[in-house]
């Protein structure tokens, strides 16, 4: 309770209610990430319900159209699944890919950059180097080579079923440097601090200072990264999916959607594809404008 | 001390920090005056206001501070409520600066020569030529060795010692009629202090340029100030010649500060100790902002805010040296101290 | 008992083991500048050399200051006799054991702890006061449970003048002098007999300075405490030293007892710090400070490295490097310099001292 209190009387809340463009994304986000976590008891129709599709209500436009049906806001796609539904089903799988990668470059990079900086020498040389050679190619290119090892050494209906980890573990390992630089930067500074020397005079062990002494200073800049970084995880995502070497169509994801409608946007079923783009767009840019403003709100210069 | 008329003059002086948890007094009713060619030191612990009372002078005063009340004036002159441009004209030109780290007033990018020349043609008749000469004798002067030849080095190349000197013969070389000098020694060892102090009181004398010397260390202010005005949770506490003030303290925290520092000559069992600490701006007492702190303390301190009154030979604010008041003067004979000031 | 390389002086009141001693100690940082940029440049490795050979001895129970100005290696020396870094060269003995055997068993580096300087930078900000001042007692498991942790804790701080009840809050909550006091509380907490200080009450106000000095002092006389005081504020040491040494430039220029010091300072540096110290009784007074600069310790100069500051320097002093040997006059003095050995100085007290007793 008293920690809620704290929250609610800190500098961080007095500057995120001083923020309209912020508590407008924040808003916009959770109404997003709200709607994905929630879609199966809160979205109009089941699009993977085989059994309530409707061959019939296939390419029905949005509701406010003329043709339109009320059932369908935002009309229905080839298969006559409703587009809202697919969209909020296809955003949790964006999400679900987004947030785990994430965590796994951060534990990777927070790691990484914590060893780097306390243990310094070979093991920060070494490691520095491999992020180094990492950031020379670019994620696309990385996931790409990861998926095409992966569906080379896999028969095809076991890479289906693994395909989701696939594209996790890809995304989630193109971005731990980022992660590892920073907290090795921060580490650095950490190390030197006199709490860190006073606990080496009692005795401790090295791990045991890292993650008692070191881990708690160097997490503020993580958080940002990690919001910010969340964003880049859905698009990189989406751009592998609309590639075709994201997850499966069987679970399609805001990626998967683009590029299925993507092939009715010129014979006049512009919604198909549309939408889910600007979900994706929405989605993105709130949860990167909330990452700015961490930033900001974190950085003691500004404040 | 003197018939002239004051060449710095602080009325009243006010700064105020608006937060979000109401607005913060940095300083209060702060006044003195500063006489041409006298050294004003200004002594305290963090946190007093002393380099805030700077700040305030030379225009300086970082955002969101502001002056709420009060007047400077320079030469009969107000400066406090002067544009941003034309303040910039009086901090060159009538008032030199001189702060802690030199590497805040030294642009890192220019040669110190091309920083001297600069100031000089900007605020004296002088041409290049003329103002590269004039810097070369002011970097002699203020005892950088090789002059000539160091003039074209950057700030880098110099040491810190060396630097602080670049920086004096900065703040002095437009030939300002005042110096605010914040912590010009805390950065530097013990031995360099020395040489910068010296040269410090000695281009001050001989150029008669006033100064104000904002420093927490008490024996630089003995050696080098002529009065001194010690400050308490951004009020002044006492004022008064510099000699006075050290052997003769009236301020019961003018006191304890000087008995808290540890003297050279001898070794002694305890220290004279205050206990507690300076309040935070956030939650200065009422009445006397020292009352919790204060040996002395009585009923009228808790409620009442001492202006600076008559101590004898300095001024201090506070009521035991209230003549009208029956029980500060009962309070002083009970305490048998300040005596001799009545007297 | 102990091998000397050196004629390494005994304390003068050596009625047992000594708490510390070092011998000869040194402490190299390699400052060179990467391979690459060496090859091309065609420079050696460069070697800062921060502590080169000193020695000493603390008795149990009195405390030793070392002085000096930033870079002569005092910090150095603290941080080597704790085994925060490995001596280059050179052996320190804490209670008669080389400290390499000492750090590595638990019961005897439990009876070391240290003292920092910033105290922003000392205590962890994530951590409550309670836990920093319990880490000590929870990793020599000096004491069991939550309950015994607390009671001992709460002692603690009432011990260093603070309330049991701040044991809940952060150290953002507490003013400079206040986290010194923890700092001081979590040192205690291991039950130590020897305390290294690193410049305590360098970052506080004089004030504040003079009831965290009146604190250790008390806790001295009450737990029998040994301190290795470091300081760069002379008036400071006279306050808690039994002895002071005075480093100049990585070496011990002067050793002595702190009366004898400061009434008859024999080195031209140590009379040249004394002279720096501006002094309250002194409003006024011209002082003819030491010129010049303390010259890099990765380039020191040849002989004696105070030589190029010195009034006295001759041509012996740029060429031989003097050793610390007992003093003419004062022979509880030890100093390095060839002017004090070959009797060209002044052996009366320091002109500040002189002019006090006018």
């Amino acid at each position: 309770m008293q920690a809620v209190r704290n929250f609610f009387d800190s500098d961080i809340w007095w500057s995120f209610t001083r923020n309209p463009v912020t508590v407008v994304s924040a808003i916009v986000a959770a109404i997003c990430i709200g709607g994905a976590v929630l879609a199966p008891w809160i979205a109009p129709h089941n699009p993977f319900d085989l059994a309530s599709l409707q061959l019939l209500d296939a390419f029905k436009p949005p509701a406010w159209d003329a043709e339109g049906d009320p059932q369908y806001l935002l009309g229905t796609d080839d298969q006559g699944r409703d587009v809202l539904s697919a969209i909020m089903y296809g955003a949790r799988v964006s999400l679900l890919v987004g947030f785990l990668a994430v965590v796994m470059s951060v534990v990777l990079g927070v790691s990484a950059g914590l060893a780097a900086g306390y243990l310094g020498g070979t093991v920060d040389a070494v490691l520095m180097r491999i992020a180094d050679i990492k950031l020379t190619f670019p994620t696309i290119l990385i996931a790409l080579l990861i998926d095409g090892v992966v569906r080379a050494a896999l028969p095809r209906d076991v890479h289906d079923q693994i395909a989701l980890y696939v594209v996790i573990f890809a995304i989630g390992f193109s971005n731990w440097p980022s992660f590892a630089r920073t907290v090795r930067g921060s580490t650095m500074v950490e190390r030197n601090k006199e709490y860190v020397q006073a606990a080496r005079v009692i005795g401790l062990g090295r791990g045991r200072i890292m993650v008692t002494h070191v881990l708690p200073n160097v997490l503020g800049p993580v958080l940002v990264i990690a919001t910010l970084q969340l964003g880049f995880a859905i698009l990189a995502e989406a751009t592998l999916s609309f590639l075709g070497v994201g997850v499966p169509p069987t679970q399609p994801s805001l990626g998967t959607l683009i590029r299925i409608g993507n092939d009715f946007l010129f014979s006049g079923e512009w919604w198909i594809t549309i939408f889910p783009g600007v979900a994706l767009i929405v989605l993105v840019l709130s949860v990167n404008l909330l990452g700015d403003w961490l930033r900001d709100a974190l950085n003691p210069k500004l404040r | 001390m003197s018939n002239t008329r004051p060449l710095l003059e602080v009325r009243n002086l006010r700064v105020e920090f608006p937060t979000r948890r109401g607005t913060l007094v940095a300083l209060d009713d702060v006044s003195f005056d500063i006489h041409p060619g006298e050294v004003l030191g200004v002594v305290g612990e963090s946190g007093a206001g002393k380099s805030m009372t700077g700040a305030a002078i030379i225009g300086l005063l970082e955002p969101p501070g502001r002056i709420a009340a009060g007047s400077i004036s320079l030469a009969g002159r107000r400066i406090d409520n002067l544009p941003y441009k034309e303040m910039r004209t009086v901090r060159g030109r009538e008032i030199g600066a001189i702060f802690q780290d030199p590497l805040t007033t030294l642009n890192p990018l220019y040669t110190v020569g091309r920083q001297l020349v600069e100031t000089m043609t900007t605020h004296l008749p002088l041409n290049p030529a003329q103002a590269r000469k004039k810097a070369i004798e002011w970097l002699e002067l203020v005892g950088i060795p090789a002059a000539a030849q160091r003039i074209d080095s950057y700030p880098h190349e110099f040491s810190g010692g060396m630097r602080q000197r670049v920086v004096i013969a900065l703040a002095l070389c437009a030939e300002p009629k005042l110096i605010v000098a914040d912590e010009p020694t805390t950065a530097l060892d013990v031995s360099i202090q020395a040489q910068v102090i010296a040269l410090l009181k000695t281009l001050a004398r001989e150029k008669g340029t006033s100064m104000m010397l904002v420093t927490h260390d008490m024996g630089v202010i003995a050696e080098t100030a002529d009065r001194v005005a010690v400050m308490y949770a951004g009020r002044i506490a006492e004022i008064g010649a510099v000699r006075q003030v050290v052997k003769h303290p009236a301020h019961p925290y003018t006191i304890g500060l000087m008995g808290s520092i540890p003297p050279i000559s001898h070794r002694m069992d305890r220290l004279l100790q205050i206990e507690g600490a300076m309040p935070r701006l956030s939650a200065i007492p009422k009445g006397c902002a020292y009352n919790p702190r204060c040996p002395r303390v009585f009923d009228r301190c808790r409620g009442e805010r001492p202006e600076l009154l008559d101590a004898g030979d300095t001024r201090a604010a506070c009521w035991l040296y209230d003549r009208a008041d029956k029980d500060a003067a009962h309070a002083v004979a009970e305490s048998g101290y300040g005596e001799v000031r009545h007297a | 008992m102990l091998e000397r390389s050196v004629a390494t002086p005994l304390p003068p009141a050596s009625g047992g083991t000594p708490m510390l001693e070092t011998d000869d100690v040194a402490r190299f940082f390699d400052v060179s500048r990467p391979l690459i940029q060496r090859v091309i440049a065609r420079e050696g490795k460069r070697m800062l050399r921060a502590v080169d050979g000193v020695s000493f001895a603390i008795p149990k129970g009195t405390t030793l200051s070392l002085v000096g100005e930033s870079g002569c290696g005092k910090s150095t020396v603290a941080r080597l006799v704790v085994g925060l870094y490995g001596p280059t060269r050179g052996k320190v003995f804490f209670d008669g054991q080389d400290l390499a055997v000492a750090r590595s068993d638990a019961s005897q580096r439990r009876r070391m702890q240290m003292i920092f300087q910033d105290p922003y930078a000392s205590l962890n900000p994530r951590w409550r006061v309670r836990d920093i001042i319990a880490e000590p007692i929870r990793a020599f498991g000096l004491a069991q449970g939550t309950v015994e942790i607390d009671a001992r804790v709460a002692e603690l701080l009432t011990q260093v003048g603070l309330s049991p009840l701040d044991g809940q809050k952060y150290p953002h909550e507490f003013s400079g002098g206040q986290r010194q006091r923890i700092s001081i509380a979590r040192a205690l907490s291991s039950n130590p007999e020897f305390l290294v200080c690193d410049e305590p009450t360098s970052a506080l106000d004089v004030s504040v300075q003079a009831q965290i000095l009146n604190l250790m002092k008390d806790l001295q006389s009450r737990l029998g405490l040994t301190y290795l005081f470091i300081s760069h504020n002379l008036a400071v040491v006279r306050q808690v030293s039994d002895r002071v040494g005075v480093m100049y430039l990585g070496r011990l220029v002067e050793l002595a007892p702190a009366e004898t010091l400061f009434t008859t300072p024999r080195h031209p540096y140590t009379r040249a710090l004394m002279e720096a110290i501006p002094d309250l009784d002194m409003t006024g007074r011209q002082r003819i400070p030491v010129g010049g600069e303390v010259p890099s310790p990765i380039n020191p100069p040849s002989g004696c490295p105070f030589h190029p500051r010195c009034p006295l320097a001759n041509d012996r002093c740029r060429a031989q490097r003097p050793e610390l040997v007992a003093a003419r006059g004062t022979p509880e003095t030890q100093v390095a310099c060839h002017a004090v050995e070959e009797g060209r100085d002044d052996p009366r007290p320091a002109p500040a001292e002189a002019q006090r007793a006018a």
